[in-house]
């Protein structure tokens, strides 16, 4: 690295010249609300109906306020734990299935159906994902009709009146638009190595599981740390599903209230001082966690 | 979509819109004052009149109902030589009303063909802009109390501000009545005539006896409790909020013992409004008994259009119910800053008090119009039937609900209030928490959305 | 897929077991993925009143009126995919295009503020979209962009997370070797970028055109506080305003024609798109 770092030294200036549009669409479009998130997280700053409050400079209150009770720690949970219960079957399966996909003795027939078929339910829109799930799971629906025909219930079940189907259905639906998102990652991920290492490795006897271990894994690093670090992020920003499904209101009893539904909940009367406050509390949490996934994954140092 | 409420007015209802067709031969003095103005306005008069709404209803009545408005294309029109500009933002995700925030905001900067002319709310959130200075006295626009001397006194209560001047106005009423299932009624309590029905529903009390019996019978008083939350809320004596405080009304927290009663013993659910759930009862198979609801929700919403529900077989039955409450509307405001007040003024003298251009709304939309006369006519009209209520005129019972109708105690705050009320106390309904533990879970949720207040 | 070549013999007892266990879970999850499309194709092909009456398996007669009424009715639903198709294709084309720009200034330049940017753009991503969309639309307005597409495509030119993916990939697969060879060679960097980098990438570039796409596609939150002409507006919008419209034209029948009419497109471009990942590249040219 070090040789080939003086070498290209000349050319470092393309560099800069190549940063420069991403640089000025995120300075002007994303910058300045960016600093104003933070700027605002001080002040008491929103709207009652159309007359404006504020800003008034409260140093901490926001984040003070923000703790005061706990319950922002209970929306973190909510939101981690439907996170996992999303996030650990769908790397499970996207693993799975990209290893079945590039296993060239497991010969699938039809695996381009199949890699096609994955990603659709990320096509549909979430908010029309979210009336069929209601038309499925309605007490009336077909899910709970047939339960009750198979006589495993006597009276409908209410899924989403309940803390652990509420936040399985939360999870499903959630893993169901997004694992074939990942799949393609990693697939995609999986085409940039090298085809002559596989052939090497089959030559040499080795079994699909020893490649999958020693050569796909090892060199798939770099995209499994962009998986877990976008979806860690995704996951902490979990959104419109939980909002879509409960309405908004995280039923029951705010238990799959996630924290940034309950960031939304402070935009209704344009809370930016609150808003900014919780904005800047949930950037550190998702600082520390994609640290410590870079620090375990090792992703700077790369093999040779 | 079909006419088939007032098909029965359809002669009358030809000769008059032919007349309206033909400009404004009418003669009374609105469309006159109206005329006058449009011709002096030429030169004052801003030459883009932008309005603000959420959906297209109003871009209809425009369309069909105005005389002078020409469509140049979906979202412009021309009347004379003003240009009309629709401006629509849907209402999901509160995008209407966070658009229609930011533009009334920067109002006193823009130029005079951006400025907001004329607006649209709803009920639940109209204090919020009325209560403002972003609206305009309909007073300062040349209205006097004589022009809406005719309107529902709902209708203005809604869009009063809190010093008591008035700054919007509508064309619809939308009072409710209780939509009995003929069927049931005959079945569980021996008879569907309407006036022998209210005696089993005439106050809560009554209303919950009914309620058990019906139960015996397998069926749902109603298809869940938010059905009656209007019925209560809408009879209140006292806001939401006092004083910066928030503050429950006896009658709510009635809904809510009630309706625990109810829930508990399994009379009704707790579906959301519009779920597939809650409108089951569309149909006989749903096993429900009742709706509240007004004139628009039976006629357009419970599937009378598709075969084998209640409505199609013409099986409801309209009785005044335990309260009298309204549902929906949509109210015209003024906005202040506008370059147009003298076309603002034709739209709403036209659209809200004409006589002719409200039986030709009546007629043509099946809209319930806030005009006592027109609807008064109506109800009276031995022809006027609806074969969605069986034969039924509903016209007297939606009169009598509306005229003993008091909302002097709206608060900017309803929106909110309602719709955490409602959500907060699903919980304690299907008993995820206790009662308060649910309140707790209210107080919290409406501050969070209105910081300003305490509990 | 990858080694295409037939390994021939050398299959073991278990290859049959596991191949058979993998046809059943792929065919449990395909259904999975198909069935809503299946109910929202039927549910497109229903009316407003069936479709209250609740669910069903079998299609309905009405396809054809939804379509109808959609089409004649008030919303410009043609215009409306028109305007998908252009902010969600430039998006997608000017987000890949930059973002792999810039992924490479970082992965194959070495410069003094490199140490810093890296983790900055890293930042960026952490940073929760929803609040700065509201600071976002006070600064379109204020730019005088409002019915304007311009905010809605140029924002995603600085796409970190498309960024992130990139500067990823190209460390697994792009080896700093070739970018000197190309030197030697008297390339210019901006050539060797555009004719030597760029079709290494081709199938992070598709993956990630087609995120951006679907994304853009899909995305209703900030268009609706930017787009206020009918004509203007993207189908996510023109849906949201069919369900939000008055009792009088309520139908449910035509939001569920006008989805699945919009999910045509994406179909397509993720059907030609996903080409590119299925085919991959031909890696042999790049042995280090």
């Amino acid at each position: 690295m070090k040789k080939k770092r003086s070498r290209v030294s000349g050319y470092n200036k393309w560099g800069y010249i190549f940063l420069i549009p991403f640089t000025l669409a995120y300075v002007i479009f994303q910058l300045i609300p960016l600093v104003s998130t933070i700027y605002n997280s001080f002040f008491e700053n929103y709207m009652s109906g159309l007359t404006q409050i504020g800003p008034t400079f409260v140093g901490f209150d926001n984040y003070v306020q923000l703790f005061e009770g706990g319950d922002i720690w209970k929306y973190a949970k909510n939101t981690m734990v439907l996170w996992i219960m999303c996030f650990i079957p769908q790397i499970i399966l996207s693993l799975l299935l990209g290893a079945w996909f590039s296993d060239t003795r497991l010969k699938l027939r039809g695996s381009r159906f199949f890699k096609t078929v994955i990603y659709l339910p990320n096509l549909i829109m979430a908010s029309a994902f979210a009336m069929l799930f209601f038309t499925l799971f309605s007490d009336g629906g077909p899910i709970n009709s047939l339960l009750m025909q198979i006589g495993f219930i006597d009276t409908p079940y209410k899924f989403l009146s309940n803390t652990g189907s509420a936040r399985g259905l939360i999870a499903l639906m959630n893993c169901l638009m997004w694992f074939g998102n990942t799949t393609i990652l990693l697939m995609a991920g999986m085409m940039g190595i090298d085809t002559n290492l596989f052939e090497a490795a089959e030559v040499d006897g080795a079994t699909s599981t020893q490649v999958f271990y020693k050569i796909t894994l090892p060199l798939l690093r770099p995209i499994l740390v962009y998986v877990i670090i976008t979806s860690l992020i995704g996951g902490l920003q979990l959104f419109d599903v939980p909002q879509i499904l409960t309405n908004g209101t995280g039923d029951p009893m705010r238990s799959t209230m996630t924290l940034i539904m309950f960031l939304n909940k402070h935009l209704f009367s344009k809370n930016y001082g609150m808003a900014g406050a919780l904005s800047v509390v949930l950037f550190i949490m998702t600082g520390i966690l994609s640290l410590i996934v870079f620090k375990v994954t090792g992703n700077d140092k790369r093999k040779g | 979509m079909k006419k088939k409420l007032v098909s029965a007015l359809l002669c009358t209802a030809m000769v008059t819109s032919m007349i309206a067709g033909c400009g404004s031969t009418g003669g009374n003095d609105s469309s006159g004052a109206g005329t006058n103005s449009k011709e002096a306005s030429a030169d004052e008069q801003g030459k883009v009149f932008n309005i603000y709404c959420w959906n297209e209803e109003f871009k209809t009545r425009i369309t069909d109902h105005y005389a002078d408005y020409e469509e140049v294309d979906a979202t412009t029109g021309k009347i004379g030589d003003i240009t009309v500009k629709w401006n629509i933002t849907p209402s999901d995700d509160n995008a209407y009303q966070n658009n229609l925030d930011a533009t009334l905001l920067k109002q006193a900067d823009a130029a005079a063909d951006d400025k907001i002319d004329m607006f649209l709310v709803e009920a639940d959130y109209a204090l919020k802009y009325v209560d403002s200075d972003y609206t305009m006295p309909i007073k300062d626009l040349g209205i006097t109390d004589d022009d809406l001397s005719k309107q529902y006194q709902y209708t203005k209560d809604v869009v009063t501000d809190s010093d008591g001047v008035l700054k919007g106005l509508s064309w619809q009423g939308c009072p409710g009545v209780l939509f009995y299932n003929r069927a049931a009624a005959k079945e569980v309590l021996g008879t569907d005539d309407p006036s022998e029905v209210q005696e089993y529903v005439k106050d809560w009390d009554t209303f919950k006896q009914t309620a058990a019996t019906l139960k015996d019978a397998g069926y749902h008083v109603m298809s869940t409790v938010n059905d009656s939350y209007r019925v209560y809320s809408n009879n209140v004596s006292s806001p939401w909020v006092v004083d910066g405080k928030i503050n429950i009304d006896d009658n709510i927290m009635k809904w809510v013992d009630d309706s625990k009663e109810l829930v508990d013993a399994g009379e009704t659910g707790t579906y959301e409004l519009w779920s597939d759930d809650w409108s089951k009862g569309f149909y006989p198979d749903g096993k429900v008994f009742c709706y509240f609801g007004p004139a628009w929700l039976v006629n357009f919403s419970m599937a009378a259009d598709t075969e084998g529900s209640i409505g199609y077989e013409g099986g409801w039955g309209a009785a005044e119910g335990p309260q009298g409450f309204f549902w929906g509307g949509t109210w015209i405001c003024a906005a202040e800053g506008t370059d147009n007040a003298d076309l603002i003024k034709d739209i709403m003298l036209t659209m809200t008090t004409d006589d002719t251009v409200m039986k030709e709304i009546v007629v043509d939309d099946d809209d319930f119009v806030n005009n006592q006369d027109v609807m008064n006519e109506m109800a009276e009209d031995p022809d006027y039937s609806s074969k969605i209520l069986g034969g039924q005129n509903p016209l007297p019972m939606y009169i009598a609900g509306v005229e003993n109708l008091d909302l002097s105690n709206l608060s900017a705050y309803d929106q909110g209030c309602n719709e955490e009320f409602q959500n907060a106390m699903k919980n304690y309904f299907e008993g995820s928490a206790t009662k308060d533990e649910a309140l707790d879970l209210f107080y919290k949720a409406v501050v969070e959305k209105y910081p300003e207040l305490t509990y | 897929m990858s080694g295409k070549n037939n390994d021939g013999l050398k299959k073991g007892l278990g290859i049959k077991a596991r191949r058979i266990l993998a046809y059943i879970i792929l065919i449990i999850i395909s259904f999975f993925c198909l069935f809503w499309f299946y109910i929202l194709f039927i549910n497109a092909t229903r009316s407003n009143g069936e479709l209250q009456a609740g669910f069903t398996l079998l299609p309905s007669t009405h396809a054809l009126d939804n379509w109808k009424n959609l089409l004649h009715g008030t919303l410009p639903i043609v215009r409306g995919m028109l305007n998908s198709l252009i902010i969600a294709g430039s998006s997608a084309v000017l987000s890949v295009y930059f973002s792999t720009m810039t992924a490479y200034a970082i992965h194959a330049y070495d410069f003094k503020l490199k140490k810093y940017i890296y983790p900055f753009i890293l930042m960026i991503m952490m940073i929760p979209t929803q609040v700065t969309a509201l600071g976002f639309v006070q600064l379109v307005s204020r730019m005088g962009l409002e019915d304007s597409f311009i905010p809605l495509i140029c924002t995603t030119i600085a796409a970190p997370v498309t960024f992130f993916y990139m500067k990823q990939y190209m460390e697994s697969t792009l080896p700093l070797a070739l970018i000197e060879a190309a030197r030697i060679d008297g390339s210019g960097e901006f050539r060797t970028f555009n004719h030597i980098v760029l079709p290494l990438m081709k199938p992070a570039i598709a993956v990630q055109a087609i995120f951006t796409f679907v994304s853009s596609w899909n995305n209703y939150f900030t268009p609706a506080l930017i787009l206020h002409d009918d004509n203007k507006k993207t189908l996510p919008i023109l849906i949201a305003q069919l369900r939000a419209a008055d009792w009088l034209k309520f139908d449910m029948g035509q939001v569920y024609m006008a989805i699945a009419f919009s999910i045509f497109p994406v179909i397509i471009v993720y059907l030609v798109l996903s080409r590119q990942i299925v085919q991959g590249v031909a890696v042999g040219s790049v042995k280090e």
